[in-house]
């Protein structure tokens, strides 16, 4: 075999990464179409009735988008007041030490855990403690998925937090302090001003994952059509639905599942493509 | 010059101190709940019937717990199908991945490895559970049945981002001297790549690959328009088959058999976490 | 040496990294007011090491382990807290580095922000007119104040930190190789600068440039090996020094 073959078998390897993102956009909007061409894109994605009684066939992916954007949204509220301190335990204040790297090795495990033993934790531990609470009467909904997704979502946004915290040059550190500020001054105009970009990308990244969490969210958010109420009633998000009812879907519910999982592709591959750029620039 | 309050600026630093180490220390909370929650209960299920027997059927189980006793049976229909859907996806993936990888870290400048780059970002963080539903379009619709050829597919795509990035990411960090001492000596391009500089990357390659199998292993949404699930052990990969995951899934949504989710999910947590620890402590070892 | 009430004493001072080896060992000196006193030796001599201790830069660092006094007119700064030994000793590093984010304006009142002191519109450009014209950096960048510091050339950057240093109005200005980085001409730019601020403020600078310490310093010190081998006036070292060592280093036979 001589090198040009070669050359040829590497590209065609590298070829089917864009067949496969097109084949995946391609089989989408394909089976979307249906949908859309029913229903029309607009009034598909602001309707908030989803009836699949034959004769009242209506669907629409208003409630589904909404508990996708509010669970997300809940869960990056919860998640930053534990993924930020993990960054500066990790990243300044016990930087390189043994501690910071058992605080690693336990966010990595947490990274680690499967999404459905996330689901089982969160409905036969967390659900009775919400329940308990009285916060909701079944204890499912959009707040206890979105508990659950937040400590899913810590060690992503910590650990590459952590990184760019750990990239202040130290010169700059010890330039403030020999001005006289507290290790608490120096975080909060030296360290995160110059680190701010790349830990505000490591966030986007953990909201990318939060969007298209399924098996957690599909256990956790109640399963219900409706609009939600309030962020504790239940509803469904869009990685949920899909989850639920792609298996016992056909005609023009099976392509407005596709069509949810479309714009679900879409969002989740802008919101990761914007990420990588800002996180490529923070870099330099 | 005006007046600097110390005494008000050192409690702030000290709050934030305290804060952090608190913060951060709550964060093993979960896992240690998560952890213990899971062990405890899935223990008393381990034995050898568990990781050699099938799913009992839901009249089996019944009986049993009216009884009260322990369920029959176990999840080896799962542990086949992991195992099979695995390695079919690991067969493609790997020397796809590698030589993709290969090619974005040769080509790095071009145009057409930056697009592929990014396509493989983009494909990294695409919810699992629409590589199910395009995986049934594409295999099982025009298959007309579930099988474990479709789950390998499924599992086949998430695992491919994974190793190009490990590949890509372990070459660029070889010395360029690498390269060029190999060419000098007469070498030919496909030569120094295959036997100087792939074998220098094993290392790297190697645990991203663990990272990737560690990844996928536990995913239940691509597999369940995918494989399905079957009660019995199969080896036919054009059938509906099991996984370890599904297997989970259905305990959690049968009644009757709710006794022998922790079991499973133990086994499953163990599998998991001691790739993913092994990978790092090898990455770690391999880069000092 | 001996001066009526020095500004900075040293007395006794040892700072080791590491429970075996120390990399200052006893240094004891006192520092006139208001005049340039240079640190001299090969490089891992421990300069460094001790000028640093003098803004507790150490205690940043817990693997370091420093004993002895260092005295501020008296006062003993390892009774006294960081925040205000630091305001009152400033320092110099030896790479510029203005804060990235920051623009010259913002850089120079760093030491009132990050003390969290408020100031008026019109202190602050004050402050700000009145150290950037200490440094001679003033008519170079009165017009681009807003620009960030790191647009600079490499010797207005290390103007714009000892501007920034001198906005606190410490007594002291630590300075450790601050011309290191830089090339002859800003260098030169530098030591003149340096001349002039003595009259506000006492210099300790470290250099392992003899020239320049024998351009610019009243007194110099030399040590070896963590050793003050020997302290006197400038002149009076470079023309007759007293031991072997310093000898050796200043004609060029060591480091």
């Amino acid at each position: 075999m001589n090198d040009r073959i070669f050359k040829i078998i590497l590209f065609l390897a590298a070829l089917v990464m864009p067949v496969v993102c097109g084949g995946i956009v391609y089989a989408l909007a394909n089976d979307a179409y249906d949908a859309f061409n029913h229903f029309g894109f607009i009034n598909f994605i602001t309707s908030d009735e989803w009836n699949y009684t034959q004769g009242n066939e209506h669907y629409g992916a208003l409630p589904f988008i909404t508990g996708t954007l509010l669970t997300t949204l809940l869960a990056l509220v919860f998640c930053i007041p534990f993924s930020l301190p993990v960054s500066l335990f990790v990243g300044e204040y016990f930087k390189g030490k043994k501690i910071a790297s058992i605080l690693s090795t336990v966010t990595d495990l947490l990274a680690g855990i499967p999404s459905i033993i996330y689901g089982l934790w969160g409905f036969y531990t967390l659900r009775p403690i919400i329940m308990s609470l009285n916060i909701s009467p079944q204890g499912s909904g959009i707040l206890t998925a979105s508990l659950v997704l937040a400590i899913m979502i810590v060690p992503y946004a910590a650990s590459l937090s952590a990184e760019f915290i750990k990239m202040v040059p130290d010169e700059l550190k010890e330039g403030a302090y020999s001005l006289g500020a507290t290790r608490a001054e120096v975080i909060r105009k030296v360290i995160f001003p110059i680190a701010g970009s790349g830990v505000f990308s490591s966030y986007i990244l953990a909201i990318g994952r939060a969007l298209g969490e399924t098996m957690t969210v599909t256990m956790l958010i109640g399963n219900t059509n409706q609009l939600p109420a309030s962020i504790t009633s239940t509803g469904n998000s869009m990685a949920s639905i899909i989850a639920n009812q792609f298996g016992e879907a056909d005609g023009l519910r099976f392509s407005s599942l596709i069509a949810i999982g479309l714009i679900l592709f879409l969002i989740t591959a802008i919101i990761n493509v914007v990420g990588k750029v800002l996180i490529k620039r923070a870099r330099i | 010059m005006k007046k600097i309050y110390i005494k008000h600026r050192l409690l702030k630093d000290k709050l934030l101190f305290v804060m952090v180490s608190l913060l951060s220390a709550l964060t093993a909370v979960p896992l240690l709940a998560i952890l213990g929650e899971v062990l405890i209960k899935g223990y008393d299920q381990f034995s050898w019937a568990f990781f050699t027997e099938p799913t009992p059927t839901a009249y089996k189980a019944m009986k049993a717990v009216a009884a009260g006793e322990l369920i029959p049976g176990g999840i080896a229909n799962g542990i086949v199908g992991t195992l099979i859907m695995l390695g079919m996806a690991s067969l493609f993936a790997l020397p796809i991945g590698i030589m993709c990888g290969i090619y974005l870290a040769e080509n790095s400048k071009k145009k057409f490895a930056y697009i592929v780059s990014y396509i493989t970002d983009l494909l990294q963080g695409t919810p699992s559970v629409i590589i199910g539903i395009v995986t049934y379009i594409w295999v099982v619709v025009p298959m007309k049945g579930y099988s474990a050829i479709a789950g390998s597919v499924a599992l086949f795509i998430m695992m491919l981002p994974l190793i190009i990035r490990s590949t890509e990411e372990t070459m660029k960090i070889l010395p360029s001297s690498l390269k060029e001492a190999g060419l000098a000596l007469g070498g030919n391009y496909m030569r120094v790549v295959t036997k100087v500089q792939l074998p220098a990357a094993f290392g790297g390659i190697f645990t991203g690959t663990l990272l990737a199998i560690s990844r996928v292993i536990g995913e239940t949404a691509p597999l369940m328009f995918t494989a399905l699930g079957c009660s019995i052990i199969r080896w036919d990969i054009d059938k509906p088959i099991s996984a370890v995951p599904l297997l989970i899934w259905e305990f959690f949504n049968d009644p009757n058999l709710q006794d022998l989710i922790w079991g499973a999910s133990l086994f499953l947590l163990v599998f998991v976490l001691t790739l993913n620890l092994t990978a790092k402590k090898l990455a770690k070892k391999w880069n000092s | 040496m001996e001066f009526v009430k020095p500004v900075l004493e040293f007395d006794k001072v040892c700072v080791s990294y590491t429970k075996q080896t120390m990399a200052v060992k006893y240094v004891s000196a006192a520092i006139e007011r208001n005049s340039i006193t240079a640190i001299m030796g090969p490089s891992g001599c421990g300069k460094s090491t001790l000028l640093r201790a003098a803004n507790l830069m150490h205690n940043l660092y817990p693997n370091i382990h420093v004993n002895g006094d260092i005295l501020l007119n008296g006062e003993n700064i390892f009774q006294m807290h960081p925040i205000d030994v630091r305001r009152r000793i400033g320092m110099v590093f030896q790479r510029p580095a203005p804060f990235p984010t920051m623009s010259i304006y913002e850089n120079v009142l760093a030491g009132f922000t990050l003390n969290g002191i408020n100031l008026s519109k019109s202190e602050k450009e004050e402050v700000v007119e009145n150290c950037l014209k200490s440094v001679s950096l003033w008519n170079e960048v009165k017009d681009v104040l807003n620009k960030k510091g790191t647009f600079l050339s490499g010797g207005q950057q290390q103007r714009l930190c000892i501007a920034r240093a001198l906005a606190l109005k410490p007594e002291v200005l630590l300075m450790d190789e601050p011309t290191s980085a830089l090339d002859p001409i800003a260098s030169k730019h530098i030591e003149e600068l340096l001349l002039q601020l003595k009259k506000d403020v006492t210099i300790l600078i470290v250099t392992h440039n003899m020239g320049q310490a024998r351009r610019i310093s009243d007194h110099s010190m030399f040590m070896y090996l963590g050793e003050l081998v020997e302290y006197d006036n400038t002149l009076k070292m470079f023309e007759n020094p007293f031991d072997e060592r310093t000898k050796a280093y200043l004609t060029g036979k060591m480091g």
